[in-house]
């Protein structure tokens, strides 16, 4: 289920409709991840509120969308560009990798929410292909 | 048994009133045949449903969604008892169909993205919640005739 051509300028294409709002994005992804699928605060046990929308959330949310981004500008080699983030995400955060699925799912609906209208079919199957493939990618140095 | 607070069931009903079942459940099937294009399988009598602008066109595909959700609705009507008032489309979809039962979450997932859609901020983290804990026990419900 590897990106397209297609698949690839679908998604640089909606991410420059929607980076200026990344931010806002990164926000309410993460604010759902931890409210509709609370097994995910389990790894944020550091944070004082993990309210929607407060500030560690907020702060995080701008990190992860940071990771999109370089993602988006890497896109034709997500495996070698995200070898740093990798190794984070394995050996330092330990995420389960099934987490990057929930995630991908929460900003699939805020997208939905903000760009109702561009949100179409063909963007969304784009858009969830490269958020797989970002996920695989962050997932290269698990073993 | 899934229960639910009279706030959860209420949270349901009021984000149900907002869906148009001839908008979301074509929305939501065509989203499921051009996301996940291996559910082609099972919709063999559709005619052209491979490409997005073959499904987006399809009269059987916007008819079926349409059924869809008014199966829905039934769950949402019964929603203390989803697992009774779906035993019998469990059985079908395994018995007849043979549909693989990870395409219910699948679907599940589809439908929420359309109702995010239409109803935008309706859908706070709240609501999603709830909204994901009626779906749950509907795709529990979809699987538990399967054995």
């Amino acid at each position: 289920m590897s990106l397209t051509a297609k698949d690839k300028d679908t998604v640089k294409g909606f991410w420059a409709k929607m980076s200026g709002k990344a931010e806002d994005i990164g926000t309410d992804a993460l604010s759902r991840m931890l409210v509709v699928y609370p097994q995910t605060k389990t790894y944020f046990s550091h944070w004082k509120d993990l309210s929607p929308g407060s500030a560690p959330v907020k702060k995080h949310g701008k990190t992860v969308m940071n990771g999109v981004a370089d993602a988006v500008s890497k896109i034709d080699d997500l495996t070698g560009g995200l070898l740093t983030l990798s190794e984070l995400h394995a050996f330092t955060l330990r995420v389960d990798p099934a987490n990057f699925k929930i995630l991908a799912h929460n900003m699939l609906v805020v997208m939905a929410i903000m760009f109702p209208v561009d949100f179409t079919p063909e963007v969304h199957v784009a858009m969830d292909k490269f958020l797989g493939a970002l996920a695989r990618a962050l997932s290269e140095k698990y073993r | 048994m899934v229960k639910f607070t009279e706030k959860e069931r209420s949270t349901i009903r009021a984000i149900w009133e907002k869906v148009n079942i001839d908008e979301v459940g074509p929305d939501a099937l065509a989203r499921v045949l051009i996301v996940y294009p291996w559910t082609e399988r099972y919709f063999g009598t559709f005619g052209d449903i491979f490409t997005a602008s073959a499904v987006l066109n399809n009269d059987k595909v916007r008819a079926h969604g349409k059924v869809v959700l008014k199966a829905l609705d039934e769950a949402v009507k019964n929603v203390d008892n989803i697992k009774k008032t779906y035993a019998y489309l469990s059985r079908l979809h395994y018995e007849v169909f043979h549909v693989d039962p990870d395409n219910f979450r699948l679907l599940a997932d589809c439908i929420t993205i359309a109702i995010a859609c239409k109803v935008k901020s309706a859908l706070d983290p709240q609501v999603q919640a709830t909204w994901k804990k009626f779906l749950s026990a509907v795709v529990d419900a979809m699987n538990s005739q399967y054995y």
